[in-house]
């Protein structure tokens, strides 16, 4: 055996460089690593590229008289100025809320906390502009509150005001979760050795709590700013005449055929969400006290008596609101005209089933293609950046943040204008829509899968590799495995995210795969609110449904 | 035939300035025995191992296991096993998949696969857990997993990563006594790294003191304690007194040196290196000092400490710190604080240090 093996090396040491070794001596997986870094750039990064070209650079190449021209318009400042306020609102109103819910879940004797949290997290698996359908329901020109219950003919219920409560509410279980895990791991003997010190309840809140959730509150604030950046069904239905930015790009593109102004709205759009992003990743992550590690230390719940009161009643009247929506959705598409004509009936679920039932399918089978495929394609990419420094690592870490922080819009205007002609010819097909769906929900599985590597001893791979399995093999056989918690993160997100999604895939939806999401945008847009309903509230159900089975499979499967 | 021979090994990490981890080492590893890799962390031991497993690739030299030259050898080809310091056991396989993993890679018929990987379990009473998952095993147990998922392969060469560091001090020993015995019986040639000095000496059949990326001595366990070739040898294996003396009388090994107010027959690598009325520091070890009525040296206690099995006495003997054992206590009771006792040394363990060194840490001072 050892005579055999004695061919020469395949390179002397000290003759090639580092970076040319580790290649060499994993050619399989530096194929793999060049393949999806390769895909990344081209379905991720060049879209985004293509965009901004477009935005400066028109038929007659580089022109500085049409940017200027379209710069100078009102309605490019006016949607720009629209955004930020409109994010910035909802940002603090939501963090506020979810800081609310978060608090009162991990340090009060409040009741009923696990309907709480279950109510709370209920915007997350259902797609943003559920909450705009509700609202035009309750508040509308013909609303079930306006109208029936107060008489008020003329309400507006489109604008700046609608919008902020939506976004507020919808985005409440981001920054909710956001603090939540954080409260979870600051260990409470910190706020009893306060008070233990002689601090009261107050001053170990404002000395010692706040102090270290400060962290979460500020990432939450970015984050939700960041989503109503992005969000656009919401102003979509609701925004009546406050454009923003999304809605205005669209309708640039789809409503004037002005590609020109649609790139540079979307490129614009860039701008509060790469800040946000970046001061995100590089500011507030790095001031955090605690690491959290995903496992709550022990929790003693220290704050009872009569402030539980009026935090309470917070809390409740939030989860309220939530559910008032969510049940509002369902009991109209079961109405037959929801304000006019309130017999029950079937028939919307008809309708579904019969005519709309193509976009349902259409919605699940691509959403099932994609899941997968962003679930594996996440721990991959997570295992090459932190496990594998191959040279180049930096593109594939770089194109990853930039389609994850890059809004929606964006990435489906550069898709129409990137994929229309050979040797990419893909508008159209479902390929692009399950890129779309793949590139955009990347990164939730690639920081999950790279924080959960950080905590596998790394010595479990290298036993694997010093028993004589390859790199490849080590990856699906060991690593892999042990990653079924951040997979299992990666695949719920991916699932409810591409059923869900409605910014980018609604410029690459074509007659053939159109989407759920789409189609009730157009039931709400041409006021078929019971079959805009009945839609959601089977995406809510379907959601819920696959969620729990893919619960019941991974305990059963780690029960072994 | 599997001799390991590291010819002028250096591996720097890129980024550091000046970081050279370990610089131009030459080392053979004979046919089944057992080397040790002895040393504070960061000298450069730990690194030696990986390079040998491949984890590491050097930045110069050649490795060659078996006349093999394995140096840009990928991990996967090298046939080599390894006992890692966490285990590193497959938390979602049980206990006989983790043992089975390598086999599987062997592409060896059924019958047999089945009969080695039962063979190993029964060799190391693990038979009984077979179905367990890692995690419900205890430290020991978990132990000898790893060694039988490292061994049964049938390695060329067994690495050895401070495998004992997890355990508790009792569980330690025993499995130290087990890990060598097996070794033993399988006659396979081995290189084990720690930094606990006693278990070196236990365990090998040579060790290798390494400081700084460089060996400071590659010699035999007794050599290495009694005959130490530098001062920092002597201080790592286990506790010495490094006394200043004056050569009186020399001869080929031994050297008559003045230590204090006693003259100690010392023995030295070589007499004649050294020159009558030549400064010299000895090494002399705690437990070779005792307190004698009639012996000619005086110091005063600064610091007792009573261990049971003997006392620890601090001291200043004539100037010098001087640490002994005493272990008659009993007899003559424990001394105080502030006491002077009477000492003398048991001449011949007193070691001379060679020259060199004592020039070199003259510099340094």
């Amino acid at each position: 055996m050892t005579l055999v093996s004695q061919a020469t090396p395949p390179a002397r040491s000290g003759t090639s460089p580092a970076f040319l070794r580790k290649i060499v001596v994993d050619p399989w997986l530096f194929g793999i690593f060049a393949l999806v870094t390769l895909s990344v750039l081209v379905f991720a990064a060049l879209p985004i590229f293509v965009v901004m070209k477009q935005a400066v650079v028109t038929d007659h190449g580089f022109d500085l008289g049409v940017l200027i021209d379209t710069l100078s318009q009102s309605f490019v400042w006016t949607s720009f100025l629209n955004t930020l306020l409109l994010g910035a609102t909802s940002a603090v109103i939501a963090t506020a809320a979810g800081f609310l819910l978060a608090f009162c879940a991990t340090r009060t004797t409040m009741p009923g906390k696990t309907f709480v949290h279950g109510v709370a997290l209920l915007p997350i698996i259902s797609p943003p502009f559920v909450m705009a359908l509700a609202v035009v329901i309750l508040f509308g020109r013909s609303g079930l509150i306006t109208r029936e219950l107060l008489g008020i003919r003329n309400a507006n219920v489109y604008g700046f005001h609608s919008l902020v409560l939506i976004q507020s509410l919808a985005f409440t279980p981001i920054a909710y979760l956001n603090i939540r895990g954080m409260l979870q791991s600051i260990d409470t003997a910190l706020e009893d050795a306060s008070a233990s010190l002689g601090a009261s309840r107050w001053t170990t809140f404002s000395r010692v709590t706040l102090p270290l959730v400060t962290p979460a509150i500020l990432s939450s604030t970015l984050l939700v700013f960041v989503k109503s950046v992005e969000d656009f069904g919401n102003p979509m239905l609701i925004g009546g005449n406050y454009n923003t930015l999304a809605v205005e790009a669209y309708s640039q593109m789809v409503g004037y055929f002005n590609l020109q102004a649609g790139a540079l709205l979307a490129s614009l759009m860039l701008v509060p969400s790469m800040t946000a992003f970046l001061i995100h990743r590089y500011w507030v992550s790095k001031r955090s006290y605690v690491t959290v590690t995903g496992k709550p230390s022990t929790q003693t719940i220290r704050i009872s008596g009569g402030v539980v009161v009026p935090l309470t009643l917070g809390c409740y009247a939030i989860v309220a609101a939530i559910l008032l929506f969510y049940l509002t959705v369902v009991y109209v598409s079961f109405t037959k005209l929801p304000g006019v004509n309130n017999t029950l009936t079937l028939d919307h679920y008809a309708t579904v089933f019969t005519a709309g039932f193509q976009t349902l399918t259409n919605s699940l089978l691509l959403a099932g293609i994609a899941t997968p495929i962003t679930a594996i394609a996440g721990m991959l990419i997570a295992y090459l950046l932190i496990r594998k420094a191959f040279p180049g690592s930096f593109l594939l870490r770089w194109a990853t943040l930039l389609s994850f922080a890059a809004p929606g819009t964006i990435l489906g205007i550069g898709y129409v204008s990137t994929f229309n002609a050979a040797p990419l010819l893909l508008t159209g097909t479902a390929f692009i829509v399950v890129a779309a769906m793949v590139v955009k929900n990347l990164q939730v599985g690639i920081e999950a899968g790279s924080n959960q590597l950080r905590q596998i001893d790394k010595s479990i791979e290298e036993a694997s590799t010093i028993l004589g399995a390859s790199n490849t093999r080590t990856f699906f056989q060991v690593t892999l495995p042990l990653l079924k918690p951040a997979l299992f993160t990666s695949l719920s997100y991916a699932l409810t995210r591409s059923l869900t999604t409605l910014s980018a895939v609604i410029f690459l939806v074509s007659a053939n795969w159109t989407l759920i999401t789409v189609t009730i945008l157009s039931q709400v847009e041409t006021l078929k609110l019971g079959v805009a309903a009945a839609y959601c509230s089977i995406l809510v159900f379907v959601v819920l449904a696959i969620l729990a089975v893919m619960q019941l499979v991974l305990n059963s499967a780690s029960k072994r | 035939m599997s001799k390991v021979i590291f010819s002028n090994i250096t591996k720097r990490f890129p980024g550091v300035a000046g970081a050279t981890a370990v610089d131009r080492l030459n080392l053979t590893i004979e046919e089944g025995t057992l080397v040790t890799l002895l040393g504070p962390s960061g000298c450069g031991k730990t690194t030696t191992l990986r390079m040998l497993a491949g984890f590491e690739t050097p930045s110069d030299g050649t490795i060659t296991i078996g006349g093999r030259d394995v140096t840009n050898v990928p991990v996967n080809a090298r046939n080599v096993g390894m006992v890692f310091q966490s285990y590193a056991l497959f938390p979602h396989m049980t206990v006989r998949e983790n043992v089975e993993y390598g086999v599987r890679l062997l592409s060896l018929p059924k019958a047999e696969m089945k009969d080695r990987v039962n063979t190993i379990l029964e060799t190391m009473a693990l038979a009984q857990y077979a179905d367990r998952s890692p995690s419900r095993l205890s430290g020991g147990q978990q132990q000898r997993v790893a060694l039988a998922r490292a061994v049964v392969t049938q390695p060329k060469v067994l690495l050895f990563d401070e495998p004992l560091s997890n355990l508790d001090a009792q569980l330690r020993e025993r499995m130290r006594d087990e890990l060598r015995a097996i070794q033993l019986r399988l006659g396979i040639t081995s290189l084990y790294v720690t930094h606990d000095q006693s278990e070196a000496m236990a365990i090998s059949d040579r060790v290798v003191v390494m400081r700084n990326g460089v060996i400071e001595q590659d010699d035999s366990p007794l050599n290495v304690y009694s005959r130490p070739g530098t001062g920092f040898v002597a201080e790592f294996m286990g506790k010495a007194n490094i006394l200043n003396g004056k050569v009186e009388a020399v001869d080929d090994t031994t050297v008559s040196v003045r230590i204090a107010s006693t003259v100690a027959f010392a023995l030295a690598r070589n007499g004649r290196d050294f020159k009558l009325g030549q400064a010299v520091r000895c090494v002399v070890r705690p437990e070779h000092i005792r307190v004698d009525a009639d012996g000619t040296m005086e110091a005063k206690v600064r610091r007792v400490v009573f261990q049971g099995a003997y006392v620890e006495y601090l001291t200043d003997l004539e100037g010098q710190e001087c640490v002994f054992l005493d272990t008659d206590y009993y007899k003559s009771g424990v001394a105080e604080v502030g006491q002077t006792l009477k000492l003398s040394i048991d001449s011949r363990p007193v070691w001379v240090l060679p020259e060199t060194e004592t020039a070199t840490l003259g510099k340094a001072a």
